[in-house]
Formats: structure tokens, C-alpha cells, sequence
């Protein structure tokens, strides 16, 4: 189980759903992602894309515009 | 073990390729969705910008119909290699700079490699026939089946009937009887397949899903192109263009000022990329320079522009913070430009 952080900040949606599903891809059912996101849309998009896909979604916090979504990876 | 055949859908986040998805899926095959991001785009959050549009749905429309059709639904950034299709038209453009068959050309090629490698069996797109005027016509149909090495695996369940049978068909992957013959620009029968779904909060968004069949944006950009005397482009350029006001009072630079509080928020992202300035005596907008600055009178002409779009309109004199590339900061006192100096022909 390994456990890694992804820098999305400055990036607008959808691309930090691309990047997060890209790097899901090379990841194991159990890892843990921790992506970090200044778009308000990811708060939506990224939890959606998790739930289409089976992952979960473990935290999410927005503290003065900068996000930390922690996800679970369910292959 | 079940032979279940595999299908990729083209999803949009529009209602024709939700419809098109779900008549498959309900006739077992397993579907997943394949939806591609150019950077031209409308989706949500676009419309979001805007602090008018704040209340309305921050929500990507293709994931939106993923989950409702209970799909998974794959993303894939294009912006690269989609600057070829914009630039270099096989087919050429539409009534604006879309090039709509190219496009959807291109879309369809890039599905059949991930049906290669996902080891899926077909394709499957929302598109009726005669509902657009360029790359929904039979004979463009028909150049998209032909040209994109789709081996009669490509499926329009929404207008199937129309056609000559596919794979799909043939094989008795799914059963032609249960697929439609829709043709033509009236929306009526896929509201009242909507219907019939339970689908209601679909997206329905004037002039597609795509900011390049939009005459305001196409202009935007063939200034853009004309001034730089190159057409390359990078994602932060094409973003650009859909916010602000644009005005261009030299053929070397142009302004992007804010329209509200919304697009101001939304410029701030991308100011340190660019001189920007700001009025400090009154409120007003962030202001963009984009080009080349030549002269000091340059900067004084978009502090008078800035000025103008500013509270202080009417003032005698109003302050702008420039701040320059490297970070230097300084101060200007102008006379805010009085609307008769501003051509018409600045606004792009």
C-alpha cells in the first residue's frame, strides 16, 4: 500500500480529473491519493469521477481556497 | 462465462449521446463512456465564471451522465493533438472557425485506438441525421465511417435505421429493431425519450458543446491568431478568450479587462503572465496586456481603457497600479478615456 500526493493547484477542471484518473491507473487497489486541487470545481468533479469508478473517497477539505481530496483506490 | 460484447460511447455531457448510450446499454451491452476535452469546451464551470451564472450547476456534464447512466466515463486531455484538427481543416470550417467534421473525424479515430486497446467491440456516438449542417449530414456520415478505419463498427443507435446495418447489427450484437430512425433538427423526440427515461436536468446548451461554433469566440480567436501572425495556440491563450472584454487598440497589444467579479477572480489566475493593472483610487477591473508593449504611451492608452471600465469613469483623474512581468510595481494617474475615443473597431 504505498501512499502519494498530486499537485493540481492552478489547474482548472476538467483537467484535474484527467490528471487524477491518469495517476489512478498506475496505482493499486488500496493506495491512497492525495490530490490538491485551487479549482472549486474539482469538490464536485473529483468525488463524481470516484464514484462512476468504484473509488473512494476518504477526506476532503477546502481550507482558504487550496483542496486536499484523499482517495482510496478500488480497482 | 457470458460473451457480453463492449461498447464505448462518445459522451458529450449533451442529451443525443446520454440517449444514444442508454438504448444500448439496455439491450445488455456493457458500455463505458469516452468523452474528449479540446480546451474549447462549455461545460459547467465555464458558465461558472461568471458571478451571474454562480447558482447555476458547477458540474461536469459528461460525468453528470456518466452517473446517471450508471457508466464509467474516461476523460481524455486532446488539447495537443487537437491543435491540428483547428488549424489544418481536411473538410474546413462551418459557419464559424468549428471544423465539425474533422472534428468529429478525429474524435472517432481516436475512439477506435481505445477500442483497440481496451479490447471493446464498438463504438457508439449521439449523432442524427440532418441535425447539423456539416458533420451530420448522410454524406458526412458517411466520410466519418469511411475515414476513420472503423470497419463498420461505428453504431448511431438515435438514427441506426437510417442507415445500411453495421457490425453491431449484423452480428446480433444488438437488435436494429430496437434502435431509431430520428432524423432532422427537432429536439421533440429525444425530450420525449428523456421523458420516458426519467431524465430531466440534462444539458441543453445553445449552439453545442463547443466554444468554437460561437461567432463571438471565433472572432476572438482569428484576432488572436492574425495579430500574433501565427496560429499556434497553448491552453491558457484559448481559456482566455472566454472571459473579459477584448479590446485591441493597437495591432501589437490588446486588453482583457474583467466584466465582474467572477471573470476579475477568474484573470487573477493568469496575472503574473501578464503586465496587468488594476485601479486603486476607485473599484474596477483587473486589466490584461497581451502582445507586445512598445512604449510608455502603450501602457497609458490600457490605463485609460482600464480607467474607463472602472467606478472612476467620470472622475477627473484615477489611479492604476502597473504591475510589470518582472513584479516592479508603480503607480499612474490618468485620464480616464472618454467613450467617443474609443473606436468600435477596438472591440473584438
Amino acid at each position: 500500500m504505498s501512499e502519494e500526493t498530486l499537485d493540481l493547484k492552478g489547474l482548472l477542471c476538467p483537467l484535474p480529473v484527467i490528471r487524477t484518473q491518469n495517476k489512478i491507473k498506475t496505482l493499486d487497489t488500496g493506495d491512497i491519493l492525495v490530490v490538491l486541487c485551487t479549482d472549486p470545481g474539482t469538490l464536485h468533479d473529483i468525488p463524481a469521477w470516484c464514484r462512476i469508478h468504484g473509488h473512494e473517497i476518504v477526506n476532503s477539505t477546502n481550507e482558504s481556497n487550496e483542496i486536499a481530496i484523499t482517495i482510496r483506490v478500488a480497482h | 462465462m457470458t460473451n457480453q460484447r463492449r461498447a464505448v460511447a462518445l459522451i458529450s455531457g449533451g442529451l443525443d449521446s446520454m440517449l444514444a448510450a442508454k438504448l444500448v446499454l439496455d439491450q445488455g451491452v456493457h458500455v463505458e463512456g469516452i468523452n474528449f476535452y479540446t480546451g474549447f469546451c462549455v461545460e459547467g464551470h465555464t458558465h461558472a465564471i461568471r458571478k451571474k451564472d454562480r447558482n447555476r450547476a458547477k458540474r461536469n456534464d459528461a460525468l453528470w451522465v456518466a452517473e446517471q447512466l450508471g457508466i464509467k466515463l474516461h476523460i481524455i486531455d486532446v488539447i495537443d493533438e487537437y491543435k491540428d484538427v483547428l488549424i489544418n481543416p481536411k473538410h474546413g470550417y462551418g459557419a464559424n472557425m468549428n471544423p465539425c467534421l474533422d472534428c468529429k473525424c478525429f474524435m472517432v479515430k481516436k475512439a477506435q485506438e481505445w477500442i483497440t486497446e481496451n479490447n471493446f467491440d464498438f463504438i457508439i456516438t449521439g449523432e442524427v441525421l440532418g441535425q447539423r449542417p456539416m458533420s451530420q449530414r448522410r454524406d458526412t456520415m458517411q466520410i466519418v465511417a469511411r475515414d476513420t478505419g472503423t470497419n463498420n463498427r461505428l453504431l448511431r443507435p438515435l438514427c441506426a435505421q437510417r442507415f445500411e446495418p453495421t457490425l453491431p447489427e449484423t452480428e446480433g450484437w444488438v437488435d436494429r429493431e430496437r434502435l431509431l430512425g430520428l432524423t432532422g433538427r427537432s429536439r421533440k423526440p429525444q425530450i420525449e425519450l428523456a421523458k420516458s427515461y426519467g431524465y430531466s436536468d440534462y444539458s441543453q446548451p445553445a449552439g453545442g458543446c463547443c466554444f468554437l461554433t460561437d461567432e463571438a469566440y471565433s472572432t476572438k480567436l482569428v484576432d488572436m491568431w492574425t495579430a500574433r501572425k501565427d496560429r499556434d495556440y497553448s491552453l491558457d491563450d484559448i481559456m482566455l478568450l472566454k472571459v473579459g472584454r477584448h479590446l485591441r487598440p493597437k495591432p501589437h497589444f490588446k486588453i482583457i479587462v474583467g466584466r465582474e467579479e467572477g471573470e476579475n477572480r477568474f484573470l487573477e489566475g493568469y496575472r503574473k503572465q501578464f503586465i496587468h493593472m488594476r485601479t486603486t483610487s476607485h473599484a474596477g477591473p483587473l486589466t490584461l496586456l497581451d502582445g507586445t508593449i512598445q512604449s510608455k504611451e502603450d501602457i497609458e492608452l490600457a490605463a485609460r481603457l482600464c480607467a474607463r471600465f472602472s467606478q472612476g469613469k467620470n472622475a477627473p483623474s484615477v489611479s492604476i497600479a502597473i504591475n510589470e512581468l518582472n513584479g516592479n510595481e508603480y503607480t499612474l494617474e490618468v485620464n480616464p478615456m472618454k467613450p467617443d475615443d474609443i473606436a468600435e473597431s477596438w472591440y473584438v
